[in-house]
């Protein structure tokens, strides 16, 4: 007892470590945590996989085992105590019972039988040498089948625990006729002892299934790789669904299936979501996950090297890679993952700051309205990867989205995973389209334009009198120079200026001067770009100006998206994916058939009550006795009004 | 548990006890008359199982008898008030200050609070008035918990009718359902051991959780009525939360317990509180009620998680700590009922009982990570 309470508390203190450290994590995520000492140690202990590790496999078995043997020992004792009457007590033994007393009382037998069978008693009678008879009864004695029950169950669950278990793919392993693996193989590639047969009782694994495609076998996590399990029948998924509430939360994922069975060839077709798995020759199908399955894409590819070239289409998939040439560079265009529904929170921050009454209101209704849950529309996440394998990540956004009231294309860039993205917002004009902008861009990019700009932008200083004619070339000079800055380095570069070249105390005024003469100068360059591109000149207001800032802001943060080349999304053509879990489990029904026997046992063992009256029924009086198989206030109760009820009995008689 | 003395059961019922049976009986009919054709096979017998099931409740515990109706007919005023229109509750006086879910949940708030002062000082007093005035509050706290409950589950279909759904299903509500249950169980043990003096520990872990409630509904507006994501759309949910929280109550009314039991021993209130060998039975009678329940739980969790997650049990965190929970319970129990323990030793493993209870509760959502995330703080 003592030793399997201390295994006990192993397996407790096992479990408790397996909740704390995340399990089945790809390896090199451990090795990267723990550095390399600790994570071959760990790696020896088993403790990435801490519920499927050997030693917490033979302290289970070793318990089942010592629980087997407990009932064995015990239950004959146990069993002939819950048929006997305890009818060989001997009047000593009565008496020195806690409840016990000599009633002045006499009781007819045949009455006293009847009066303890009336109340549900098992009585048996037993006559004495001495003339007496004594009426042993009792109540309640399924309660020692409780124990029973109770500890057969845990048997019982343990037992289907390793039936689902993976203890012979363990020995497998160990035998080295099974082996796990590590490398990215296409699935026919994948060699015979890392596959399962399709007779295998017990699995659970998963696979990633496109619409329109098929799988008819599945991975499962094995250690540091996996292993293939061979299914009886081909799983083809037809379409798959997610549905969501008004609020952006999603309210349904479901896969419509086509199963073939493997030998007969018939087919069948079914719908799964969550919480209603489909089973099929004893594996059951779960809606696991989704995503993208791979969907045809249509790009257009600005070169930002060349901005005044229209955009070349550009087709691709997502999910895939394939590579890129721009500028007579070559790159690999690594994309992501197509999302169509993006649902972001657009509440304005800082709107938490609340009264205590406003509390008080928001926490009457049950419904907030003033969250701005918002679906933004679809994106796509791609990498670019350069000759020397450096890479940046983009995530582009299809759909023009608003904010203050006007409208942008919105694309984020990091080159690191860990970071957040940074979102560059590219204005949108009349047309909707970043035509407008690329032109700006291109414009701000030409050199050979700057001469004109700056006569433009100085001409109407001197016009609007802003700055004296002695002042004029010192002032054409400078917007020839803060632009090619601009355009070189964006605001970070004047900055970057200012900070080596100009004094503190003066920085401020020198970068108030150059912001006004770049906001100045903007309105030309967009006038010689529509020029240069046979266009009309735009109208001077308030809403093209704000393009025109937007547009310098968009500038300066490419140079952070640091690519050669802008992809905007035109289309696509959504094919999704559903992850299946499929899992095979014969023990299944023996773990309930357990947990039934457990539930009974636990009943019976705390909501029976053993109890045990001995009636002595002698010449001059009568000795009761009671037990119960707890000592409590119910016995106590018992006990006088049965003393109460034998007298009263007596006394009708 | 049945005396041996005893009549059987039918000639023990009295005139109320048939009239409480005909009243719910009644009320399952109307509701069956009146929505019979929107229900499948599954909720036809749900709907005649849980009339049996409060049936049995009212005849086991006569306050019951009262308590439920009341519950019910307040809730029934609140949707009668809503008349299908969600925005009423804004515009009704009744709803605003009283009967919508979320002011019902306010008043059970305050009401608890009052509750747990009035005890403490009828306690510390030996004022009997004092205590049952703290019962009868917790008794009203416990109604608007209730009816606050049923009318949430109104609301929520008034949102939207996919919207509808079970008010058990994220750390809000549960948090009520705990303040209820735990509050209701210990008004069972009251009076039946006549210790009353207990509720002032009992109410502490009672406004605890009150704390939590307010703190998440005015920090966090966690009250906001959430439709149910898919992997929650499952009538294992139904059964398979209540009856955890049956468990999680019983474990803290245990603990509290044996928090007053300790002082006891200790000559600390000795004078003001039970004797603590009712105490001592009173916690080995919560604990065995919370043991079942909290296995009754466990194994509906596995049958859900059998159709959810794929497989009955994954040694997910919430998985292994509600084992961890249960071999503690066990061995609890194992103590006393094999090695005969009392006393001193099981109070204070009761008070431990409850750290591992509540990580598993709630720890387990905040530190870590697994399927089982239902609320996030």
């Amino acid at each position: 007892m003592r030793f399997a309470i201390g295994l006990l508390t192993i397996l407790a203190i096992a479990s408790i470590i397996g909740t704390v450290l995340k399990q089945n994590e790809p390896y090199p995520n451990y090795a990267f945590e723990f550095g390399q000492f600790w994570f071959v140690a760990f790696e020896k202990l088993g403790l990435y996989d801490v519920y499927h590790s050997s030693w917490f496999l033979l302290i289970l078995a070793f318990l089942v085992l010592s629980t087997t043997l407990c009932i064995i020992r015990n239950g004959p004792t146990f069993l002939r105590e819950m048929k006997s009457f305890r009818e060989r007590a001997t009047d000593n033994s009565l008496r020195a019972m806690r409840h016990s007393q000599q009633l002045d009382l006499t009781l007819d037998e045949a009455r006293a039988m009847r009066l303890l069978q009336g109340h549900g008693l098992r009585v048996k009678r037993v006559p004495r040498d001495d003339g007496s008879v004594l009426l042993a009864a009792k109540k309640g004695s399924v309660n020692k089948l409780g124990y029973f029950f109770a500890h057969i169950a845990m048997v019982v669950i343990c037992i289907g625990g390793l039936m689902d278990g993976n203890l012979p793919l363990k020995l497998g392993e160990l035998t080295g006729s099974i082996k796990p693996e590590t490398r990215e193989l296409p699935q026919a590639q994948i060699p015979e002892q890392s596959r399962l047969g399709a007779g295998n009782l017990s699995f659970r694994g998963s696979v990633t299934v496109p619409e329109g495609k098929s799988a008819d076998v599945i991975f499962m996590n094995s250690g540091n790789g996996y292993l293939v399990q061979e299914l009886p029948f081909i799983v083809t998924l037809k379409k798959f669904h997610v549905d969501y509430y008004s609020n952006g939360m999603p309210k349904l994922f479901a896969s419509d299936l086509i199963i073939t069975d493997k030998g007969s060839g018939k087919t069948s077709e079914h719908t799964i979501k969550v919480n209603h798995p489909l089973v099929v020759d004893g594996v059951a199908i779960y809606q696991a996950s989704f995503g993208d399955g791979g969907s045809p894409l249509q790009l257009k590819a600005w070169n930002l090297q060349a901005p005044q070239a229209a955009p070349t289409d550009i087709k691709g998939n997502s999910l895939g890679a394939q590579p890129l040439k721009v500028n007579g560079r070559d790159y690999q265009l690594e994309f992501g993952e197509l999302r169509v529904f993006n649902v972001e929170n657009t509440d304005a921050p800082g709107s938490d700051d609340k009264s205590l009454e406003q509390r008080l209101n928001d926490a009457r209704s049950v419904r907030q309205d003033t969250k701005a849950l918002k679906n933004i529309g679809p994106s796509i996440s791609f990498k670019l990867r350069d000759q020397h394998g450096q890479a940046r990540e983009y995530q582009h956004y299809m759909a023009p989205m608003q904010q203050d009231g006007e409208w942008y294309q919105v694309a984020g860039v990091r080159s690191d995973v860990a970071q957040p993205f940074q979102y560059l917002r590219i204005p949108l004009d009349k047309d909707m389209s970043i035509a407008s902008f690329m032109r700006l861009y291109a414009a701000l990019k030409n050199p050979a334009l700057y001469d004109e700009i700056r006569e433009r932008t100085t001409a109407k200083a001197m016009q609007g009198q802003a700055i004296s004619p002695a002042m004029q070339q010192q002032f054409s000079d400078s917007v020839r120079w803060v632009l090619s800055r601009f355009a070189q380095g964006g605001f970070g570069a004047l900055e970057q200026f200012l900070d080596d070249k100009v004094p503190a105390d003066k920085r401020q005024a020198i970068a108030q001067t150059y912001i006004k003469i770049l906001q100045g100068a903007v309105v030309d360059v967009m006038d010689v770009a529509q020029a240069k591109a046979g266009l009309a000149p735009w109208p001077q207001d308030a809403k093209h100006y704000r393009f025109l800032l937007d547009s310098l802001v968009s500038v300066s943060a490419l140079q952070d998206y640091a690519a050669p080349v802008y992809l905007e999304m035109s289309g696509f053509e959504q094919v999704q994916s559903s992850g299946l879990q499929m899992t095979r489990s014969p023990g299944k029904n023996v773990v309930y058939l357990g947990s039934l026997l457990l539930v009974i046992g636990i009943i019976l063992m705390f909501y029976v009550r053993e109890v045990r009256v001995w009636l002595l029924l002698q010449r001059d009086g009568t000795r009761l006795a009671m037990t119960s198989n707890r000592h409590n206030r119910d016995l106590d109760q018992d006990f006088e009004r049965m003393v109460d009820y034998l007298n009263k009995q007596a006394g009708e008689a | 548990m049945e005396m041996v003395l005893q009549q059987p059961l039918y000639k023990r019922l009295a005139a109320g006890d048939w009239l409480y049976a005909l009243l719910i009986v009644v009320a399952a009919g109307y509701s069956f008359s009146l929505y019979g054709s929107a229900l499948d096979y599954y909720e036809q017998l749900i709907l005649a199982g849980s009339s049996i099931a409060l049936v049995a409740l009212g005849w086991f515990w006569p306050s019951w008898r009262w308590f439920f109706p009341l519950a019910g007919a307040v809730s029934l005023l609140a949707i009668q008030l809503y008349d299908h229109n969600l925005a009423r509750a804004a515009e009704s006086f009744g709803l605003k200050y009283l009967l919508s879910s979320q002011s019902s949940f306010m008043w059970m708030c305050t009401l608890f609070f009052l509750a747990t002062v009035l005890y403490w000082a009828g306690t510390l007093s030996r004022a009997g008035l004092l205590m049952r005035m703290g019962s009868g509050l917790t008794w009203a706290a416990a109604v608007f918990a209730l009816a606050g409950l049923f009318t949430r589950w109104y609301e929520s279909y008034l949102i939207a009718p996919d919207v509808g759904r079970i008010p058990v299903s994220n750390l809000y509500e549960v948090f009520i359902l705990f303040c209820l249950i735990t509050a209701l169980m210990y008004l069972y043990y009251e009076a039946k051991f006549a210790v009353r003096q207990v509720g002032a520990f009992v109410l502490l872990v009672i406004s605890a959780a009150v704390g939590f409630i307010l703190w998440y509904t005015f920090d966090r507006q966690a009250h906001e009525i959430q439709p149910l994501i898919p992997a929650l759309q499952s009538w294992w949910m139904k059964i398979h939360v209540p009856a955890n929280f049956v468990g999680y109550g019983a474990f803290a009314m245990s603990a509290m317990i044996g928090v007053a039991q300790l002082l006891i021993r200790r000559g600390i209130l000795a004078s003001r509180l039970p004797s603590a060998e009712v105490l001592d039975e009173v916690m080995y009678k919560a604990i065995a009620v919370g043991f079942l329940f909290f296995t009754i739980a466990t194994i509906l969790g596995a049958m859900w998680a059998a159709d959810a997650w794929g497989g009955y049990w994954s040694w997910d965190p919430k998985e292994t700590w509600a084992l961890i929970v249960w071999l503690n319970y066990a061995a609890w129990l194992h103590m006393r009922l094999v090695k005969g323990w009392r006393g001193e030793p099981l109070a204070w493993w009761a008070v431990v009982g409850l750290l591992v209870t509540s990580f598993a509760f709630i720890g387990v959502n905040m530190f870590l990570s697994g399927l089982h995330s239902y609320g996030a703080l």
